[in-house]
C-alpha cells in the first residue's frame, strides 16, 4: 500500500520557497531591519505628535485668538493634505535642501508633525467632552484655571480618548508603510526588496502583513489594559 | 458680608438679572425662590463669579471681586458652593475629593487635610465610604460630600444652587438635614431652592426673584403668610 499524506509537497514546497527567500539570502535580516526602523520612526513619531498635539489642543481652547488662529490653520492644512505628500514635501523641499539627509530623522519629524494634528482634534474633543460643572467646581474651590484643568479636567480627558489615541497610535505604525518614498528602508519597504531579489512576491509580503497585524493586536491588547485600569472608578 | 449692587447681567442680549440690589450679612440664611427663568441660579452663580456680571459691583468682605485686579481664586477660597448636579470628580475617590483643594492650595498637608475629611465624613455618617468612587453613591450621599467637599475649605459662606433638584425625592430628606445642621451651626448661606419647607424652617429671609429682579423679600413667617406682590401670589398659589 502507498500512503499519500495530503499536503506533504504543498509543506515541503512552502519551506523550500521560505527557505529561499528569507533564509538562505538572509531576507530575514532585510525584514528585522525594516521592523526595526518601522518601529523607530512610530515611536517617536507618536512622542512627537503627542506633545504637538497637546499644546494644540490647549491653544485650540485657550480662547487667546492668535493661539487658537495658528492651532487652526496647523490643523487644517496639516489634515487636509496626504501623508507622503508632506513626507516628500519635508524630505525634497524644507529639510534637504538645508542639509538634513538623514531619511529615518526626516520620517520621524514628518510623521510626527502630520499627528500632532490628528492627535489636538482628539484631545480638544475630549477636554471639551468633560462636563462643564467639573470646571465650575473645581474653580469654585479656588482652584485656578490651570489646576482645574491638570486636576480635574484633563484626566478625566485622557480617559475618554484613550481608544480613540490608540487608534491613532495604530494608524500612526501603518501610515509608516510609506515612508520608502522617500528612500527609507523601513518594513514594507524591506519586504519589497526581497520580492525583487527573489522574483518572489507572496511570502515577503505575507511575512510582512503578519508582523503589522502582530503589532497593532498587540497594541490593541496593551491599551485594553490601560483603560480597564483607568475604568476602575466607573465601577458602580 | 455679600453686598450686591445694581447688579445686571444679559446672555447674548437677552437680559437676566435688571438691576439687583442686596445686602447679606454674616449669619444669615438667605433663600432665593422664583419661578424656572427668573434669574435666581444666575443672581447665585454671579456671586461667586461663576457668571460674569455685565454691570455693577460685588462686594465681599470688603473686596470688590467684580473689580478685575481681584484674586477671585483666592476669594473662592472662602465661599462654598454645591450644585444642582454635585459634580463631584468622578476620577477621584471620596477622601480625594474632598481634599483636593486644600492640599493643591497648600492650605493643608495631606494629613492635615485627610484626617479633617474624616472627621467630616463621620460627621454625616458616611466614614466608610472615604475610599469609593462617586460612581458607587446615592444621589443624596453625593450631594452631602459635596458639601463636605465644599466644607473642607473652611469657607464664611456657602452657595446652594438647587441642591436637591436632581435628587430622587427620597434623598432630599439626608440633604436638607445636613444644611440645617449648618445652618444651626451658624453659617451664613445663600440658597435657590424649591424646597418651601426648608425656606420656612431655616431661612432668617426669603427672596422671591421673577424677571431678573428681586420682587418682594421678607422673614419667612410673613413672606408665605401675607405676599403683598402680585406674582408671588400667584407663584405660591401655584408651588404651596
Amino acid at each position: 500500500m502507498v500512503h499519500i499524506v495530503p499536503g506533504a509537497g504543498f509543506l515541503s514546497g512552502l519551506w523550500e520557497s521560505i527557505y529561499k527567500t528569507l533564509i538562505s539570502t538572509e531576507g530575514w535580516k532585510v525584514i528585522l531591519q525594516g521592523l526595526g526602523t518601522t518601529l523607530l520612526i512610530a515611536l517617536f513619531a507618536v512622542v512627537i505628535g503627542t506633545v504637538l498635539g497637546c499644546l494644540l489642543a490647549l491653544c485650540k481652547i485657550s480662547g487667546i485668538g492668535i493661539l487658537k488662529g495658528i492651532a487652526n490653520v496647523y490643523t487644517t492644512v496639516i489634515r487636509g493634505i496626504p501623508v507622503v505628500t508632506q513626507l516628500m514635501i519635508f524630505a525634497f523641499v524644507i529639510l534637504g535642501p538645508v542639509g538634513v539627509t538623514n531619511k529615518v530623522l526626516i520620517a520621524i519629524i514628518g510623521f510626527g508633525v502630520n499627528s500632532g494634528a490628528y492627535v489636538c482634534e482628539i484631545f480638544r474633543a475630549g477636554i471639551q467632552g468633560v462636563d462643564r460643572g467639573q470646571t465650575e467646581a473645581g474653580r469654585s474651590l479656588g482652584l485656578s484655571r490651570g489646576q482645574t484643568m491638570w486636576k480635574i479636567v484633563l484626566p478625566q480627558a485622557v480617559k475618554a480618548v484613550l481608544p480613540t489615541y490608540t487608534s491613532e497610535f495604530i494608524a500612526l505604525i501603518k501610515e509608516t508603510s510609506v515612508a520608502g518614498y522617500i528612500a527609507v528602508t523601513e518594513l514594507t519597504k524591506a519586504g519589497d526588496m526581497i520580492r525583487n531579489a527573489t522574483y518572489n512576491a507572496w511570502i515577503p509580503l505575507l511575512t510582512v502583513a503578519a508582523i503589522y497585524l502582530l503589532m497593532t493586536l498587540g497594541l490593541t491588547k496593551l491599551f485594553g489594559v490601560f483603560e480597564r485600569r483607568l475604568a476602575r472608578s466607573d465601577r458602580g | 458680608m455679600i453686598e450686591v449692587k445694581e447688579l445686571y447681567k444679559d446672555f447674548g442680549g437677552k437680559p437676566v438679572l435688571q438691576g439687583i440690589n442686596e445686602t447679606i450679612a454674616q449669619g444669615e440664611k438667605v433663600v432665593v425662590i422664583g419661578p424656572s427663568g427668573s434669574g435666581k441660579s444666575t443672581f447665585l452663580r454671579c456671586l461667586n463669579l461663576l457668571e460674569t456680571p455685565s454691570s455693577g459691583e460685588i462686594w465681599f468682605e470688603g473686596i470688590n471681586i467684580t473689580d478685575r485686579k481681584t484674586d477671585i481664586d483666592k476669594l473662592r477660597q472662602k465661599m462654598g458652593m454645591v450644585f444642582q448636579h454635585f459634580n463631584l470628580f468622578p476620577h477621584r475617590t471620596v477622601l480625594d475629593n474632598i481634599t483636593m483643594a486644600p492640599v493643591t492650595l497648600k492650605l493643608q498637608s495631606r494629613a492635615e487635610a485627610e484626617a479633617n475629611a474624616r472627621r467630616l465624613l463621620e460627621r454625616i455618617g458616611l466614614g466608610d465610604r472615604a475610599d469609593a468612587y462617586p460612581s458607587q453613591l446615592s444621589g443624596g450621599q453625593k450631594q452631602r460630600i459635596a458639601i463636605v467637599r465644599a466644607l473642607a475649605m473652611n469657607p464664611d459662606v456657602m452657595l446652594f444652587d438647587e441642591p436637591t433638584s436632581a435628587l430622587d425625592p427620597e434623598m432630599v430628606g439626608e440633604v436638607l438635614e445636613l444644611m440645617k445642621e449648618l445652618a444651626a451651626d451658624g453659617m451664613t448661606m445663600v440658597v435657590v431652592t424649591h424646597e418651601m419647607g426648608f425656606a420656612r424652617e431655616v431661612a432668617t429671609r426669603v427672596l422671591f426673584m421673577d424677571g431678573g429682579q428681586i420682587l418682594e423679600q421678607n422673614e419667612p413667617h410673613t413672606f408665605f403668610s401675607s405676599p403683598q406682590n402680585e406674582r408671588l401670589k400667584d407663584f405660591l398659589a401655584k408651588v404651596l
